[in-house]
């Protein structure tokens, strides 16, 4: 009788899995569970152009859908189908319409989902954005008239507050502790990226968090009713049409509970992407926290748009080789790497400049960003990122390399989880 | 013979082919793409790595 890989989740995190095992020499069965009616499509265009122009449903797919490669043959979706739980003690998932689905292999794909922000207030005006019908539904609200508030000031927050602000809107980018993407790209450029933002018209509110959604005076009961703007802790009033919540996000892992897994922050694995206190099941994607061997540091989750290809080239042959009783083979070392694009300025970073303890400035002034600049970033004296803004791709490659050839810090091995 | 088709219309020059594929992709010094249209069969693996790479998936196959 056949075997079965199940892979749970059927985004970029699913399909570069089902393609990877594939790659990997698994020609038994392979069924693909995702709760999104849509095939893989791609996220980053979701609070870029697509907000800006997502023309019809079927065109906004058609724009973003994924991809399958070629040589990634008999793969079955189940669209639409979400896995409630999971015995891995039984090998038996359970999905959302009761049905249990066994499985020899179990690769966890499933994601994350948009936090909201814990206050109270109406509903109706608020947003967030991970998923086509999100973005769908914003942009059916932004119109040069709108006033836009963004709460958060990360990669989609900043993304989301250039894109609206080009469309005319009146945007407002309530920041909260740090600043503008400061997290992963450091203090200096983070101001120079608010100058920027501010330079193209938008009121950036800094060090404030939110204490309340304000409702249109007469439509608010019990959470219902539509949303009229914020209020800071200082008590400040930012009105706002629209709201949309860009403050991070939550790992999809419910529906493992109960099997003495560590969920604290994603799914616990080893640098093979094997799930610890599991046997016969990976994770790949923004789920899986794992130990970066390159920066070195505890075992973290990668929310970066590169981290499903990179994991599931790591994770299918590891299980594979399990499945098959192979040796598991050296897992690779990838590189992260990410961008965003703001005004059509180009933010381009490699390795993981969020751990750094030191930046230096390689070239041009981080304070105007715009004009072309380059950060590096150590930790413990060893270069472990670089970043460039607004400048050619050629430059971005080079300090790749640079990045890359600083290599894995000796004793990486063990430090393992 | 397959051949590397890319749509200079999607393809925005973030250059994540040129690393997973050197080969094959190379960005010029003015920061634009340059690429071979065919290529060796022992390089479909990295070809394919340099299509699922891309960005915007500007990158196409044909046969």
């Amino acid at each position: 009788m056949s075997r079965r890989i199940v892979i749970a989740g059927a985004s970029m995190g699913g399909l570069r899995a089902a393609e990877q095992l594939r790659a990997a020499g698994w020609e038994e069965e392979i069924v693909v569970v995702g709760d999104e009616i849509h095939p893989p499509y791609n996220r980053p265009p979701l609070s870029k152009d697509l907000l800006a122009a997502p023309g019809s449903q079927e065109e906004a797919l058609a724009a973003v859908q994924l991809r399958q490669r070629r040589t990634a043959t008999d793969i079955q979706w189940r669209l639409g189908s979400a896995v409630a739980a999971a015995d891995l003690a039984a090998r038996t998932l359970t999905l959302d319409s009761g049905e249990e689905l066994a499985y020899d292999g179990l690769v966890i794909a499933t994601g994350l989902r948009p936090r909201r922000v814990p206050v109270p207030g109406p509903t109706a005006g608020r947003h967030v954005i991970r998923r086509l019908e999100d973005t769908l539904a914003l942009h059916s609200e932004l119109t040069s008239r709108s006033k836009v508030a963004v709460i958060g000031a990360g990669f989609i927050g900043c993304e989301a507050a250039a894109t609206a602000a080009a469309l005319g809107c009146k945007v407002t980018l309530i920041e909260g502790a740090g600043g503008p993407m400061e997290r992963p790209l450091g203090h200096e450029l983070s101001a120079g990226i608010r100058t920027f933002l501010q330079t193209h018209g938008i009121d950036c509110v800094a060090g404030k968090r939110v204490n309340e959604f304000l409702d249109v005076p007469g439509t608010y009961t019990e959470g219902a009713g539509r949303c009229a703007g914020v209020r800071l802790e200082d008590g400040t009033e930012v009105a706002a049409d629209v709201v949309i919540e860009a403050v991070g996000s939550l790992p999809n892992v419910e529906w493992l509970a109960g099997n003495g897994l560590d969920l604290s922050d994603g799914v616990l694995c080893n640098e093979h992407l094997q799930v610890l206190g599991a046997e016969h099941v990976v994770a790949v994607g923004d789920v899986a926290r794992y130990p970066d061997r390159r920066a070195g540091g505890p075992a973290r989750r990668v929310e970066h748009w590169a981290t499903p290809a990179d994991t599931a080239k790591i994770a299918a042959p590891a299980l594979v080789a399990g499945l098959k009783g192979d040796v598991v083979p050296e897992p690779a070392a990838p590189l992260p790497s990410f961008w965003t694009d703001i005004f059509k300025t180009r933010i381009q970073g490699v390795g993981s400049p969020a751990l750094a303890d030191t930046i230096e400035v390689l070239e041009g002034d981080p304070s105007r960003p715009w004009e072309g600049t380059a950060l590096a970033y150590y930790r413990d004296g060893r270069l472990i990122g670089a970043v460039t803004a607004a400048l050619l791709a050629d430059r971005q490659l080079h300090y790749r390399k640079l990045v890359n050839e600083s290599g894995i810090p000796a004793g990486a091995d063990l430090a393992a989880v | 013979m397959k051949t590397i088709d890319v749509d200079r219309t999607l393809c925005d020059n973030h250059g994540q082919c040129a690393i997973a594929a050197p080969d094959v992709f190379r960005m010029n010094a003015d920061g634009e793409l340059e690429y071979e249209a065919t290529f060796d069969d022992a390089l479909l693996d990295v070809v394919e790595e340099a299509i699922d790479v891309c960005p915007v998936q500007a990158i196409f196959l044909k046969d």
